[in-house]
């Protein structure tokens, strides 16, 4: 497997009246072509943010990119003007989004807002593009597609709509499908047929899915690589199963234990205490040490380096230090964990 | 779609009808008479006129001879201008405001529009605020000082123009620039308004991530989701306009609609202001069916319920 995205130190910050908010601080991960990496995070946690500095559709000029590089295909998008990026933008990279209701154009034909990026990208005539939209609402399970393809946005439900929208970033066949909470404004049903059908879509595509949300029963279903967000870093990046089997930061172990399993019902969920950090003033040392009960001295400090746990496994916390006192995580989170380990199956995961 | 524009038809009698009978009631109880400023006449002689053009008759009787007339067709005989008919007067002086009106609408609105454009696009800039203070002076100078301002230098000073009066192109320039000032700036506020919201929309973000250029963004997915509220305010602003308006005629002595709005109003002469009452109401009642279906064609959202589309 070759890599397809190599983002570097990345740094974005928004220029508020009040300050300059950091948004993102720091965050360096890799994808490779074919696979899927879920970002996770609670809200303003930078990975919105950081989908947006891969598309180059940071809000202007209020956000710069302080520093960082964004090698996709080996090229860095950063450097890119925005006649360049026009190019790229569905082309290469596409995106999902959040609300279907509000992100497709309402005084336009669904077929036409599928065929836009065609006739932009591959040169296709009306006719062809028409076609061709046919066979992507097709591909996305819209039935008669024939009908469909004609109508406006208000005719579809919210779930069909995500389908459209779905359909509009899969149409010139991106090298890399970035999904900002696709799922998150559909309830619970739709949402796995959406998730089901990305899968379904990644297996005949090959493309790369960034999956951003908050939702880890969506991680475990869909991911194969999950990257932790924590106040515009990334504290803990590895595979599902590192990250399920075998969490190392405090943080993780918060997120795994709040999160509702079908088994947990007479349990009390845990809870993160406190709330996320200001980014106007980002915290000396680990951001994560006020809500951390496991937090040393030295987090207030200094902030810990990415530690290796395994060669796909890596987090940012000082209790992997050699000199760190042994911890384990709390005892709801372990048997959450070991609930996982023996079921084989990741909380929240749907069929 | 087609029953949906008979049954407004429909409504739009009742509403001219109704129109009618409240300004016609109205009118009667404006003060004087059509007699008043004619010192020639004998008491014994307008006694005569008063009886020949029924107007000793209750107001009542006079109500219903005059919708008889309406029914069919019929607006009256002028009291005033040489006793032409009420029809003729108006299909005369129709011409200039139309004229008037149709120019003004058409530069006002564009020039209106593009300026809403470039505010929007450039939000926060220099160029935002430039074409906001426009559209604010636009606004707010009444527009006969305007039309003076105009008229002193572009005619009195430079030359360049006649004062007023009415004949050759020349004579349509200052009314027409007067006249288009104001929809030029209600345009640019909505169209600024408007486009700031949709651009700040989701499906625009959506069409950026398509890789769509800039212009089609503000082209092809911004301004047809703006026009909506702007045609609502459009519309009838351009019948106000092509109706005449009093204010740019009597300065501009343009022998329209409006100037002779006024001097039939002076004057009490009845069948011609509520000739051209009803003209005016005629006019807003059409424009406000086409902004209807405007916004069918406009918005999918929209579409008129009963037919299909």
């Amino acid at each position: 497997m070759s890599k397809l995205l190599e983002v570097k130190d990345l740094r974005v910050s928004f220029n508020t009246y009040n300050g300059e908010v950091q948004a993102v601080r720091g965050v360096s991960f890799d994808l490779n072509e074919g696979e899927t990496l879920a970002i996770v995070g609670e809200s303003g946690s930078g990975k919105s943010v950081t989908s947006s500095a891969l598309m180059g559709l940071l809000p202007k000029p209020q956000s710069i990119i302080k520093s960082g590089e964004i090698l996709f295909k080996g090229e860095d998008l950063v450097k890119k003007s925005e006649k360049e990026m026009q190019k790229i933008r569905g082309k290469e990279i596409s995106m999902v989004f959040q609300d279907p209701m509000s992100s497709l154009n309402p005084t336009m034909k669904i077929g036409n807002q599928i065929m836009e990026g065609l006739i932009k990208h591959q040169n296709m005539g009306k006719a062809e593009a028409k076609k061709k939209a046919v066979e992507l609402l097709k591909l996305v399970g819209i039935p008669y597609p024939e009908v469909r393809v004609n109508q406006f946005p208000h005719q579809f439900s919210g779930g069909m709509r995500q389908r459209v929208v779905i359909a509009i970033a899969l149409a010139c066949n991106p090298k890399l499908l970035i999904a900002d909470e696709p799922t998150t404004a559909l309830d619970v049903t739709i949402q796995a047929q959406i998730l089901e059908l990305m899968k379904e879509i990644q297996q005949k595509t090959k493309s790369s899915i960034i999956f951003i949300t908050h939702d880890l029963g969506v991680v475990a279903n869909v991911a194969d690589r999950v990257a932790v967000m924590y106040a515009g870093k990334i504290v803990e990046i590895g595979t599902v199963d590192d990250i399920f089997y075998n969490p190392k930061h405090p943080y993780t172990w918060g997120l795994l234990g709040s999160m509702p399993t079908l088994d947990s019902e007479d349990e009390e969920l845990y809870t993160i205490p406190g709330t996320p950090p200001d980014m106007l003033n980002p915290p000396v040392g680990d951001a994560f040490a006020p809500r951390n009960s496991y937090a040393l001295e030295i987090d207030t400090v200094m902030e810990p380096p990415m530690f290796k746990v395994s060669d796909t496994h890596y987090a940012a916390t000082w209790l992997l230090h050699e000199n760190a006192p042994k911890v384990e995580p709390p005892e709801s989170v372990k048997r959450r964990i070991e609930g996982f380990a023996k079921t084989g199956a990741k909380g929240g995961e749907t069929k | 779609m087609a029953r949906y524009i008979l049954r407004r038809v429909g409504y739009m009698i009742v509403t001219l009808f109704i129109i009618a009978t409240v300004s016609f009631f109205l009118m009667k109880l404006l003060p004087g008479s059509p007699l008043q400023a004619d010192d020639k006449l004998s008491e014994e002689q307008k006694a005569i006129v008063l009886e020949k053009y029924g107007l000793n008759d209750p107001v009542p009787v006079q109500y219903v001879r005059y919708v008889g007339g309406l029914v069919q067709g019929d607006l009256g005989i002028s009291f005033a201008f040489d006793n032409t008919p009420v029809t003729k007067i108006l299909m005369d002086r129709l011409g200039p405001s139309a004229l008037l009106g149709f120019q003004a609408m058409v530069i006002g609105t564009i020039l209106g529009i593009i300026l809403g454009l470039i505010a929007a696009i450039f939000h926060n800039g220099p160029l935002d605020y430039t074409s906001t203070i426009i559209a604010v002076l636009g606004t707010s100078i009444p527009s006969f000082v305007f039309a003076g301002l105009l008229q002193y230098v572009f005619a009195v000073e430079l030359g360049w123009f006649p004062v007023a009066l009415w004949g050759e192109f020349q004579h349509t320039i200052l009314p027409t620039i007067a006249l288009a000032i104001g929809p030029l700036a209600t345009a640019a506020r909505f169209t600024r308004t408007e486009m700031i919201e949709v651009l700040g929309s989701n499906f625009i973000i959506t069409a950026r991530a398509k890789g769509i250029s800039e212009s089609g963004i503000v082209f092809k997915h911004g301004l047809r989701n703006a026009m909506i509220p702007l045609i609502t305010v459009i519309g009838p602003m351009a019948v106000g306009l092509m109706t005449g308006s009093m204010v740019i005629e009597q300065i501009f002595a343009i022998p329209g609609i409006g100037e002779q709005f006024v001097k039939s109003v002076m004057v009490n002469d009845y069948p011609t202001i509520m000739g051209t009452t009803l003209l005016y109401a005629f006019g807003f009642v059409v424009i406000i069916l086409i902004v209807d279906l405007l916004y069918g064609l406009i918005d999918p959202r929209i579409r008129i319920a009963g037919g299909k589309s």
